[in-house]
């Protein structure tokens, strides 16, 4: 199988898929995965339901364990740990110690509904990072800044809009400063008029240029705009991938055009 | 009719002590065996899993009453010590209890969203650190009304200490019985014993209400 990577990108790889299959019983839904993504890269990833992108992000922040093969963060496996020159299984502090640099933000928001928005973005940093409670509070104030809620830092989730909610969702996985940050539909259960809000804030952060982004997106302009490379996933395999303008505007194969077909008629 | 106030109240109240004991006991165990075999039933470990299940399941599956006399009767010939009647009915109380109450902290552990335990993993917090901070905090809410139905049956059921010849309020209430057999008088002493139970179940009911009303900071306001 070859290997899918940014010929362009000399940037170190950052994360790396080799030879990756993940099935659920006889259920396969990814097949021989073989993907580089580069320091500071935004990948998006584009494909009907069921095509298996969201595993790929879900095995990368240790959600889910593939079935086969192995996934390299920064140099060093994920789901592996060598052992005298030998594979074997991670345990839990080995995963902690690589997912570490790993971060997520979820379609449903999933914020802690027990916790203040502060408290949300400040639990991790003191408990995980060891930092402490002023050095975490203000880390998370910039962050909650940088996605326009300053002012909601006392409130509860249940008091914020969809769209905030999800805004804080972003600071606070930014709070952890991950390596690669990866956004699983992150827009798909806002009401249509707070898409804008939160989209407006990945760019904002994809446009810093740091962090390293993996993007499932049904929003084709957004990945248009803000991705380095486009990955069409179809039945648990990439079958077309490059740059926007080559997957977006100019789709090869009949899946792809029909596919991108769906969003065309809507954008009208 | 309740003429005798003055005389069996007070007698009744005698035993007041040793029910409200018998309770703190019975509670103290039972909320402890609750947590720890309730999440034990959540355990990925079959071998923790399987454990806490026969546990629950033989404690949950006998008579409390049996239970009492088993540790209280046969538990002494068994082993090298003995147990005072006192400590034979709190564990009886407090294991068959708690059994019940397991099973509620089991449920509410299950029903807080997996996206809560996923968010958690996401920031690197470690297994015990998601329990701890993000999924008890929240597992508590559900489990209060639940726990405190299960306060108010234990309370209850320290009345069947006097069958291990503790002299509780049920105790010195068939005492009084013994002594006064006219319909009038049985039916005066049985009046004191249930409104005493009723009054000492008050301040459960508030107290629930209270940490349920506290627990719902931020979850509510929806």
């Amino acid at each position: 199988m070859t290997e899918v990577d940014h010929a362009q990108n000399d940037r170190k790889v950052i994360v790396r898929y080799r030879d990756v299959k993940k099935a659920f019983g006889d259920n396969v839904v990814l097949n021989d995965l073989n993907l580089n993504v580069h320091e500071g890269e935004k990948v998006a990833l584009i494909g009907p339901s069921g095509s298996g992108k969201t595993t790929i992000i879900r095995m990368l922040m240790t959600l889910e364990e593939p079935t086969e093969g192995t996934i390299e963060v920064d140099g060093e496996m994920l789901w592996h740990k060598e052992v005298n020159g030998k594979l074997e299984p991670a345990d839990e502090k080995h995963l902690r110690k690589v997912r570490g640099k790993i971060g997520m933000v979820f379609q449903q928001y999933n914020l802690f509904p027990h916790m203040s928005i502060i408290r949300n973005c400040t639990e991790a940093p003191i408990h995980v990072l060891g930092l402490s409670k002023e050095e975490a509070t203000e880390r998370a104030k910039q962050m909650l800044e940088k996605v326009g809620l300053s002012d909601k830092v006392d409130m509860y989730p249940s008091q914020l809009s969809g769209g905030q909610q999800q805004r804080v969702a972003i600071a606070r996985s930014l709070v952890m400063q991950p390596k690669v940050l990866l956004f699983d539909e992150v827009t798909a259960a806002l009401d249509p008029e707070l898409v804008g809000e939160v989209l407006e804030v990945i760019k904002d952060i994809a446009a810093e240029g740091e962090t390293t982004m993996m993007l499932i997106t049904h929003e084709m302009d957004f990945a248009r705009d803000v991705a380095d490379r486009v990955l069409f996933l179809d039945n648990g395999l990439i079958a077309e991938h490059g740059t926007p303008h080559d997957v977006i505007e100019n789709p090869t194969s009949d899946r792809l055009k029909s596919f991108l077909g769906r969003f065309n008629s809507s954008h009208a | 009719m309740f003429t005798n106030i003055d005389t069996f109240l007070p007698y009744i109240l005698g035993g007041l002590s040793t029910t409200v004991q018998a309770f703190l006991f019975g509670a103290v165990l039972a909320y402890s065996i609750a947590l720890v075999m309730g999440l034990a039933r959540t355990s990925r470990l079959a071998i923790v899993r399987g454990f806490a299940t026969v546990f629950v399941e033989l404690f949950r599956g006998t008579s409390l009453l049996v239970q009492m006399f088993f540790f209280a009767y046969a538990f002494p010939s068994l082993m090298p010590f003995t147990v005072s009647a006192f400590v034979a009915g709190g564990l009886a109380l407090g294991l068959n209890y708690g059994a019940y109450a397991s099973e509620v902290v089991r449920g509410a552990v299950l029903a807080v969203p997996k996206g809560q335990t996923e968010a958690a993993i996401s920031l690197n917090m470690s297994k015990f650190q998601t329990m701890r901070r993000v999924i008890l905090p929240q597992a508590v809410r559900l489990m209060l009304p639940g726990l405190g139905n299960n306060a108010i049956e234990l309370l209850k059921g320290t009345s069947l200490v006097y069958f291990i010849s503790l002299a509780d309020m049920t105790f010195n209430a068939n005492i009084l019985r013994s002594s006064n057999t006219s319909l009038s008088a049985q039916v005066e002493i049985y009046t004191y014993l249930l409104l005493t139970y009723f009054v000492l179940a008050l301040p459960l009911v508030f107290l629930t209400r209270w940490l349920e009303k506290r627990a719902s900071k931020g979850v509510s306001t929806v």
